[in-house]
């Protein structure tokens, strides 16, 4: 028997054995399936709702940070346009874990780009709008290879009239000037505060979440407006204090379970605890031991041994560097002078961690740079 | 016969020693039946590793202890043919990215969708989904950790990923946003004394225990380190005494000799020895940056406190630049010669 043996050759959802059936992340058992369900994005959203109605669409450019809904409102809205079994003819998806070098440029896309369009049948042009063009959905094209984007513009230009794309990315910046200008874009934005809220409430209320206050909070400070990581920081926390109803029902047989209330509601502690976010009595510490006296020796042995602590004990350097940039920057302890160069310093050291110095010496070198700075500015 | 750390590692999460909260959050991630994608991370020896074999034995039960390797053939788009080793259970897979060099890509391309293509064999398992725990991950190219991207989250009915790293920086953020952060911490001075006192007390062995703390400082929190120097300490002396010398290993001593030169002698034959011993170590395949770092943490106690920020400010420019360049003993030469010169003004 062998890891890879093939069983019934496709993913059939047809649940195994004893297995879970419920194994299904939050994320994607809460992916928008319309366009009404995708938070936050209203300009985005308002502008392609229109496009469903009109059925005219142009080729798009989808761009913003991670988990803020780019994949998801295209998905819906190809659902939308086509319904889901127009869709398997009319759409093709093909993201950063498809091969897309520029000979798949070249015949795949291109081949689907250009066939002739099917025709819906009654039914579906009874329940959707069944535009007359396919859909190409690029997903995460700022892998692609610059030559593949080059090919790709004939293909976008040649077949306009029966095929649209949508390209997705994280960096606009990644796509060639060509490809962007035949675009309308659309610039999806780190969720707000208000409406991820809400969408988490929707969420814990579905499951069945018990939390205390304060906790979708500080799931969304954690987050920092991206709502994937959001949902999934409360579904483990949630399975963690096993405070969801499911796990009531899993219980139940279970005669001898002491139901014990209180261990059961999500707290702000075990959000924090996971997050990954540093304390903030660790980075005060830092912090701390980088503001000089007038013992220089003394001074520098503390700094070094602090950091040594902070890093043996696995803390993200990315992470502390940000933590320490908020701290310091909205301090009123120093002058703007310091903090300007203390920023400058920051850059620095953001650019040396992206690429692959040693998180040791680096957070060293920053908490020096700055021990200075404030040396000078005092 | 096998080492002491392999001999004694845990297999199950309520045998793990330290960090004994974290243990209690894998166990009921790993009991809730919608386990997440992990992204582990923390220092060498820190014990990630150890953690997650217990982690997936909780999740299957046993059968994932019973491991065999497979070789595997991938084509590359351009025809060649790459031949690369994959460890598995019938539950799990491991790979590690630095075992396929430049191609890790097509690798994880083929790899993960043939995984989430194909059902959980075993019609008993606990779990439908089957887990890939992909070592080092921060040493995936970009290319690699963009083609996990929409894998992760098309096949999440079939497949969980476990990636283990020793930091997060070169992790991408798209990546980072679809795994659950797990920090290992490395174990503190006392929690490595009181692993080594129980492992040499199951060898029968007396270890006095100011041996064990003064071992457990000189590992710097690595607990592999510190279970090896215990192994070697015991092999090498008849009699384990509260003051029997921990020996430094040969290449530390090397760059600490290098340190020494450095602060003695500020000229163009000094840097000549000096580069003869980098090339010393670097055919022992000590990494550059390893090298530098050990560097630096010999000169600070040798040199002033005004100069100590300066000499930070060089090591951490030249070990940048260990990075960026394209022949490391430049910089490590380049480090030497600056040191030299600040150290004379
Ligand atoms: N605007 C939103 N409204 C509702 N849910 C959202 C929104 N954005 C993200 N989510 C949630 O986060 C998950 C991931 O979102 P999605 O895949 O659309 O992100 P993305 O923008 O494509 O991210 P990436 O750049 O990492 O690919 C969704 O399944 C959904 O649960
Ligand atoms: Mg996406």
């Amino acid at each position: 028997m062998s890891f890879f043996t093939k069983q019934g050759g496709s993913s059939s959802s047809k649940a195994t054995g004893t297995a879970n059936p419920r194994q299904v992340p939050w994320v994607e058992k809460y992916r928008p399936q319309s366009l009404d369900d995708v938070s936050s994005q209203d300009h985005a959203v308002e502008v392609l709702k229109r496009t469903v109605l009109c059925s005219n669409l142009p080729h798009m450019l989808f761009y913003g940070p991670p988990g803020t809904g780019k994949t998801s409102t295209i998905l819906a809205l190809a659902n939308q346009l086509f319904g889901p079994d127009l869709a398997k003819s009319r759409v093709l998806e093909l993201n950063a874990s498809d091969e897309r070098g520029i000979s798949i440029v070249r015949e795949k896309i291109k081949n689907f780009a250009r066939a002739a369009v099917s025709n819906p049948t009654a039914a579906q042009r009874a329940k959707y709008p069944c535009p007359p063009y396919k859909l190409i959905i690029l997903d995460e094209a700022d892998s692609m290879t610059q030559d593949a984007q080059s090919a790709l513009r004939r293909t976008m230009e040649t077949y306009s009239r029966i095929t649209r794309f949508c390209l997705i990315c994280n960096y606009v910046t990644r796509i060639i000037d060509p490809l962007a200008s035949r675009c309308s874009k659309f610039r999806f934005k780190p969720l707000e505060t208000g409406n991820a809220f809400v969408r988490l409430q929707e969420i814990c209320k579905a499951e069945g979440v018990r939390y205390e206050d304060g906790v979708i909070e500080s799931v969304l400070l954690a987050a920092d407006g991206d709502l994937r990581k959001a949902i999934t920081l409360l579904q483990s926390a949630a399975k963690l204090h096993g405070s969801t109803a499911d796990d009531e029902i899993v219980k139940e047989d279970n005669v001898m379970e002491v139901d014990d209330e209180a261990s059961k509601t999500v707290t702000v502690r075990s959000i924090e605890e996971i997050s990954g976010r540093v304390p903030d009595s660790v980075i005060n510490s830092l912090v701390q031991a980088a503001i000089p006296t007038p013992r220089i020796s003394e001074n520098f042995s503390t700094l070094q041994k602090a950091v040594e602590n902070v890093i043996l004990d696995g803390w993200s350097a990315m992470q502390l560097v940000l933590q320490i940039h908020d701290t310091l920057v909205f301090s009123d302890d120093f002058d703007g002078r310091a903090k300007n160069m203390i920023v400058a310093a920051i850059s620095e050291t953001d650019k040396r961690l992206l690429d692959g110095s040693d998180e040791h010496i680096t957070v060293l070198d920053l908490l020096v740079k700055v021990s200075g700075i404030l040396r000078k500015s005092n | 016969m096998s080492l002491w750390v392999d001999k004694h590692r845990p297999k199950s999460l309520d045998a793990l020693s330290y960090h004994s909260d974290l243990s209690t959050r894998l166990s009921s991630l790993a009991s809730s039946g919608d386990f997440p994608h992990l992204l582990v991370y923390g220092p060498s020896g820190a014990g990630k590793k150890t953690r997650i074999v217990a982690t997936l034995k909780e999740l299957y039960g046993p059968g994932v202890n019973k491991i065999k390797i497979d070789s595997r053939v991938f084509v590359t788009p351009s025809n060649r043919k790459l031949e690369f080793n994959v460890v598995s259970s019938v539950y799990h897979m491991e790979i590690t990215p630095s075992d396929m060099g430049n191609n890790d890509r097509i690798i994880i391309q083929e790899l993960l969708k043939e995984v989430a293509q194909t059902q959980q064999i075993d019609l008993s398992a606990r779990q439908r989904f089957k887990v890939v725990v992909i070592n080092e991950a921060d040493f995936l190219t970009r290319d690699a950790q963009a083609a996990l991207r929409r894998t992760m989250e098309k096949y999440s009915p079939n497949l969980r990923l476990i990636l283990l790293a020793n930091s997060t920086s070169n992790i991408i953020a798209p990546i980072r946003s679809r795994t659950l952060l797990v920090r290992v911490a490395a174990p503190t001075h006392e929690d490595i004394a009181k692993i080594l006192s129980s492992v040499a007390k199951k060898e029968k062995v007396s270890l006095p225990s100011s041996l064990a703390d003064r071992i457990a400082v000189e590992s710097g929190r690595n607990l592999r380190r510190a279970l090896l120097t215990l192994e070697s300490l015991y092999s090498q002396n008849d009699l384990l005494s509260p003051d029997t010398p921990i020996p430094t290993p040969d290449w530390e001593i090397v760059v600490s000799s290098i340190a020494d030169d450095l602060i003695k002698e500020h000229s163009a034959p000094a840097l000549l020895k000096i580069r003869a011993k980098f090339y010393d170590l670097l055919s022992h395949c000590i990494p550059a940056n390893a090298i530098l770092k050990t560097l630096l943490f010999r000169l600070l106690p040798k040199v002033d406190a005004e100069l100590q920020s300066e000499v930070v400010y060089w090591a951490a420019f030249y070990e940048h630049r260990i990075h960026t360049g394209s022949k490391v003993i430049f910089h490590l030469e380049a480090f030497s010669a600056k040191f030299m010169r600040i150290f004379e003004m």
